[in-house]
């Protein structure tokens, strides 16, 4: 195993019945890193995650967390490992702290270091207010940092959080965000996030993986997965008077493909970068305004359109 | 030798270390915390207490009637079995109601962990699934026993009082006994509550199918075994002695499949040292018995399998909730 890597999947494959939910995964993260799990609703994220916990039971494959294999020594992984699942839920009928007391005591935590520590947390989630007020009266946002700060008793080396800003306000979601950032950053641990909104994982993640269908289709940072796709990027142009286009000088220009319309949107074929310019630059020339124009493929959408596209085909085909 | 003791303590030490997390005192601490507030589990603890003590005072008010019958003897015990004027017996109730308390106990033990989205985040801290089954399981026995006893010694108590008579050694051993029956009677339900619990999804679902098997196990199966004697072996004016025997024995084997008929038999055995069999005599064994009380020993001896099938089943039915929990996916 690689020293610097702290958490190694190898071949994974997970089956339910007929249903494939994780198909031949390989990935690796290396310690104090924010990675990203990218992938539609039913993709095998959480699978995935929970096989990393050692709470479901890989069908071949294997997986290393801290150099402990999870199926054979679930209780040692998870000690180091918080879960934050994706629908967290509390007893209703205890307040804040009272849950947070639960989850101290199953870890075991010395019983004088308890009151300080959950005190400091609720204080770091933002809930010092709330926490004596029962979990059942607290709002969505409330119980997913409640849910950061469950996380957190344990002093976890890894921290997976799934789909930890699901059904939250933009508000909430930074807030959430800002605090996940602070993790990974300044405490230095490493951090798994799963989610389908790409524009949040987007601005604090280092690294992404792609998650269609089972399996991993692509992994790397967000400009390297734009790189990848480079080579077919196309821009996408509104301008008026749209008779005005010229056509024919565009098209004879190198590196363009073809020229379409899409709605109201002239779109032209190739690489982007270097042709961009120059066709404003002909736009300008004769006479027309121009109200959009974008490099398709250089941000995460596209990115994640065109993977999702690949993937849902080539499971198809 | 001194060695090898140390030995032992320290391998005794690790191990325990090692292999016990020692999650089931925290859930079971949490749980018994959770069922002691809980309403429903008062409401059905004043059910059970208020028609106990009634039935039972009711009794005691008869209490001339039953010293009559059968002499004063063992006369505090006998009044848990004894109905009064107008009301069944203590034992009667309890037999109906304590599977009630058992099932409320149990039927959303894990499915409303699992809606709330509890039990995945409970199952990711370092504990090992047993441990939530076990504590969980735990503390409601730990409160059955609880309840049980505060009832049954506040009943022996008040019998004390209106009767005046001081209970024998041998009363208050019979007692023990019935209220341990009475403890693994609702620990029966109280498994096959969980069982449901963890086989469905639905709170409501596992609730309604511990209802129904109630029912049918209580009032029904008697009734039903009953039937199936009177169609194998009808009992008409010309019927012999040997069809007769034979309808009985069916009928009761069959209604021996219910638990709860299994409970009433041994604790009317226990509670009433004048009892001395549970099947049908002929005249020929009765003739020249002397009436009288049976020892201690022979009315455990008469319940002793009514005590093992009681125990088994529980024991039995928390093993098939066990292994299903262990092996149930987080997310089927």
């Amino acid at each position: 195993m690689n020293g610097q890597n702290i958490i190694e999947i190898q071949n994974l494959t997970k089956r339910y019945g007929s249903i494939t939910a994780v198909d031949n995964l390989n990935l690796s993260i290396s310690k104090g890193e924010i990675f990203g799990l990218l992938g539609p609703n039913g993709a095998g994220k959480t699978t995935t995650i929970l096989m990393l916990m050692g709470l479901s039971e890989p069908t071949s494959g294997s997986i290393s967390v801290a150099g402990l294999n999870p199926t054979r020594e679930p209780i040692k992984v998870k000690r180091i490992v918080g879960y934050m699942p994706d629908s967290i839920g509390f007893y209703g009928d205890m307040t804040g702290r009272e849950n947070l007391y639960y989850t101290a005591k199953l870890n075991r935590i010395p019983e004088e270091r308890q009151d300080d520590l959950i005190d400091s947390l609720l204080a770091k989630v933002g809930l010092k207010d709330a926490a004596d007020r029962k979990v059942r009266e607290y709002s969505r946002g409330m119980r997913q940092r409640l849910g950061v700060a469950d996380v957190l008793l344990k002093d976890p080396e890894v921290v997976f959080l799934d789909e930890p800003t699901l059904g939250l306000d933009p508000e909430g979601t930074a807030e959430l965000l800002d605090i996940i950032t602070e993790l990974g950053k300044k405490e230095g641990k490493t951090v798994l996030i799963s989610s389908h909104l790409l524009h949040q994982v987007q601005a604090i993640c280092d690294r992404v993986g792609i998650f269609v269908k089972g399996k991993l289709v692509a992994a790397g940072t967000i400009s390297e997965l734009a790189q990848k796709i480079g080579g077919e990027r196309a821009i996408e142009i509104k301008a008026s008077p749209i008779e005005a286009f010229p056509s024919d000088v565009v098209r004879s220009m190198p590196g363009v493909n073809s020229i379409s319309m899409q709605n109201d949107m002239i779109v032209i074929d190739g690489a982007g970068h270097e042709l961009a310019p120059k066709i404003v630059r002909e736009l300008v020339a004769q006479n027309m305004d121009i109200y959009h124009l974008k490099i398709r493929g250089s941000d995460l959408d596209d990115i994640y359109h065109r993977y999702f596209q690949e993937g849902g085909a080539s499971s198809n085909g | 030798m001194d060695k090898l003791k140390d030995f032992l303590l320290k391998k005794f030490k690790s191990s325990s270390s090692e292999e016990n997390s020692g999650g089931v005192k925290v859930v079971f601490i949490k749980e018994l915390a959770d069922q002691l507030s809980s309403i429903r589990c008062l409401i059905l603890f004043a059910l059970i207490a208020l028609t106990g003590i009634v039935s039972f005072y009711s009794a005691a008010s008869n209490i001339g009637a039953v010293s009559e019958d059968s002499g004063a003897n063992f006369i505090l015990i006998r009044l848990f079995a004894t109905s009064g004027t107008s009301l069944p017996s203590f034992t009667w109730f309890l037999s109906l109601l304590g599977p009630l308390v058992g099932l409320s106990m149990g039927f959303d033990a894990i499915n409303a962990e699992q809606n709330s989205g509890t039990l995945t985040r409970l199952l990711a801290q370092p504990i090992y699934r047993d441990d939530v089954i076990n504590g969980k399981f735990l503390a409601r026995l730990f409160i059955l026993a609880l309840m049980t006893f505060a009832l049954g010694g506040f009943v022996a108590g008040m019998g004390i009082i209106l009767t005046g008579v001081a209970p024998e050694g041998e009363e208050i051993v019979r007692l023990l006994i019935y209220l341990l029956l009475s403890i693994v009677y609702m620990a029966f339900w109280l498994a096959l509550s969980m069982l449901f619990s963890v086989i469905f999804r639905q709170t409501a679902t596992s609730a309604l199918s511990g209802i129904a098997l109630w029912l049918f196990l209580t009032i029904f199966l008697p009734i039903f075994a009953g039937m199936v004697a009177d169609t194998l072996y009808p009992i008409t004016d010309k019927a012999d002695a040997l069809t007769q025997l034979n309808n009985i024995r069916i009928a009761q084997g069959i209604s021996r499949l219910s638990p709860s008929t299994l409970y009433s038999e041994a604790a009317i055995t226990i509670l009433s040292p004048s009892v001395r069999t549970l099947g049908p005599v002929l005249m020929e064994q009765a003739y020249g018995a002397i009436p009288g009380f049976l020892p201690l020993g022979q009315s455990l001896l008469l319940i002793w399998p009514h005590l093992t099938g009681l125990i088994a089943g529980t024991v039995i039915i928390f093993g098939i909730t066990y292994t299903l929990f262990i092996r149930q996916e987080i997310r089927a």
